[in-house]
C-alpha cells in the first residue's frame, strides 16, 4: 500500500515537474515582449496628455517619484525640451461610484492643464463611463483649465456649486473625477520647485 | 474504437454544447458576453485551451494513475492556461486589456474538466483534440452569439471594437443599429446575462424541437416523449 502511494506521489511529482518547466521556458521567451508592451502602453497613456511637440526626450524614462500630502507616492513623468521641463504627467485616483477611478493627468510648467484620460474604472456602463474620451468628450473640457481658472472652490460639479456639468443620471462618477483632478493640481502646487528643477 | 469526427463536431458545437446543454463555464460566459466581441475573444482563448489541454492530458494518459488524476490534471490545464495568459500579454496587447482580467479564470471554467474527464482522459490524441477544439467552438458560437444578442438590445451596437481584437481589416463589421441612448442598459449589465442566456436557451430549444418534429414527421415514426 505504502509503495503504491510513493508511486502516485512520484507521477504527480514529475507531472508538476514537467509543466513547471514548461511554464519556465514560456516566461523566459515572453519577458521581453511583456516589459517592451508594457513601456509602449505607458508611451501611449502619456501621449495622450502631453501633446508631442512640447518635448524632445521621453517622458515614460524620465520619471521621479515623490510623496503626495496625504503620503502617498505619486510617480510624475517628465516631459523636456532643451533641458527645461515643458510638462508633467502623473497619475491621479478619486473613489467613484463602484471603485477606484484611474486618470492620468498632464500639466505644463505653468500648471495648466494640458489634458486628462482615464486609465481605468468600474463606472456603470451607458452612465458613469461617459468619463471615457471615446464615449463622450466630457473629459477633454479640462485642458487649458488651472487652479486659478475657474477659482478653487468652482472646482466641483455644479450640483455642488461648481462649476463643472454632471451628468444625467451619474453625479458620483464626475464628482469624483473633477475632485481627482483638483486633487492632483494641488498636488503640482505643493511641489512646483521640485518637479520643475533641472537635473 | 473509430472515432467520428463529424459526430465530435456536431457534439462540440450544437448537439452537447457547453454552455446551452451542459450548462457548464457559465462564470466566463455570462461575465464575458457584454458584448460580440468579448464573447468572441473569451471562446477562442477558451478552446485554444481546451484543444492544448485536451491533447496534453491524452498524451499523458497512460503515465497518469487514476488516483492522482485530477490534481495532475489542474496542473495540466492551469499550465497551458498560463501560457495562453503570457503569450497574449506578450503578442496580443490590445486583446489582453480587454481579457487579461478574465483569461485567468479559464482554469476555473468547468467545460475544460468536463471534457478531459469524460473524453480527453480516455481517448488518442487526435480525437481528444479535435474534441477540445469543438467544444471551445461551441463555447464561442454561444458566447458571441449571448454577447451579440445583449450589445444589439444593450448598447445598439454589433463587434463595437472588433478592430481591436482582429486587426484592422475588421473595422468593417462594426455596426452601430441605433444611437446608444436608445438601448435597453439592464442587458450590457449582469443581470441581463441571465435573461439573454434564458431567452436563447428557449431559442435552442425551440429550434430542436422543430428538428426532432422534422424527422419524425419524414420517417412516420412514433417516439416517446422524454
Amino acid at each position: 500500500m505504502s509503495r503504491h502511494i510513493a508511486i502516485h506521489g512520484v507521477i504527480l511529482g514529475g507531472v508538476c515537474l514537467a509543466f513547471g518547466a514548461l511554464m519556465t521556458g514560456v516566461h523566459m521567451v515572453t519577458a521581453e515582449p511583456i516589459a517592451l508592451r508594457a513601456i509602449e502602453a505607458k508611451q501611449a497613456s502619456l501621449a495622450q496628455v502631453i501633446p508631442a511637440a512640447l518635448h524632445d526626450n521621453d517622458p515614460s524614462t524620465d520619471h521621479l517619484t515623490l510623496a503626495r500630502a496625504d503620503g502617498k507616492a505619486v510617480t510624475v513623468y517628465r516631459a523636456t525640451k532643451a533641458g527645461s521641463v515643458t510638462g508633467l504627467a502623473y497619475e491621479v485616483s478619486g473613489s467613484g461610484y463602484a471603485g477606484e477611478i484611474r486618470l492620468m493627468m498632464g500639466v505644463d510648467a505653468e500648471g495648466r492643464l494640458l489634458g486628462v484620460s482615464t486609465l481605468s474604472h468600474k463606472e456603470t456602463p451607458g452612465l458613469g463611463d461617459k468619463i471615457e474620451a471615446k464615449k463622450n468628450p466630457w473629459i477633454t473640457r479640462f485642458a487649458g483649465l488651472s487652479l486659478g481658472e475657474p477659482p478653487v472652490e468652482k472646482w466641483k460639479v455644479k450640483k455642488d456649486g461648481g462649476q463643472f456639468d454632471q451628468f444625467s443620471g451619474a453625479t458620483i462618477t464626475p464628482r469624483a473625477v473633477v475632485g481627482a483632478i483638483r486633487g492632483g493640481l494641488e498636488f503640482f502646487a505643493d511641489n512646483k520647485s521640485k518637479l520643475l528643477e533641472a537635473r | 474504437m473509430i472515432y467520428n469526427y463529424r459526430r465530435i463536431a456536431r457534439d462540440g458545437i450544437w448537439d452537447n454544447n457547453g454552455v446551452f446543454v451542459m450548462m457548464l463555464g457559465l462564470c466566463p460566459a455570462m461575465a464575458m458576453s457584454n458584448s460580440a466581441t468579448n464573447g468572441f475573444g473569451m471562446g477562442l482563448a477558451t478552446a485554444l485551451v481546451m484543444t492544448g489541454a485536451n491533447a496534453l492530458v491524452s498524451a499523458l494518459r497512460h503515465v497518469v494513475s487514476h488516483e492522482v488524476r485530477v490534481p495532475a490534471y489542474i496542473t495540466i490545464v492551469a499550465a497551458t492556461v498560463t501560457s495562453v495568459d503570457l503569450a497574449m500579454k506578450a503578442y496580443m496587447p490590445a486583446l489582453y486589456n480587454v481579457l487579461g482580467l478574465f483569461i485567468p479564470l479559464i482554469v476555473a471554467n468547468c467545460v475544460p474538466f468536463a471534457r478531459i474527464e469524460a473524453f480527453a482522459s480516455k481517448s488518442p490524441i487526435l480525437p481528444a483534440a479535435a474534441d477540445g477544439l469543438f467544444m471551445g467552438l461551441g463555447f464561442t458560437l454561444a458566447l458571441t452569439v449571448l454577447g451579440a444578442f445583449r450589445e444589439v438590445l444593450g448598447s445598439g451596437t454589433l463587434f463595437a471594437d472588433a478592430s481591436l481584437l482582429l486587426g484592422p481589416a475588421f473595422k468593417a463589421i462594426e455596426m452601430r443599429l441605433f444611437p446608444a441612448e436608445a438601448g435597453v442598459l439592464l442587458m450590457i449589465l449582469p443581470p441581463g446575462a441571465f435573461i439573454g442566456t434564458g431567452i436563447l436557451l428557449v431559442g435552442k430549444r425551440l429550434i430542436d424541437a422543430r428538428m426532432n418534429r422534422g424527422i419524425q414527421a419524414g420517417t412516420a415514426h412514433c417516439t416517446v416523449e422524454g
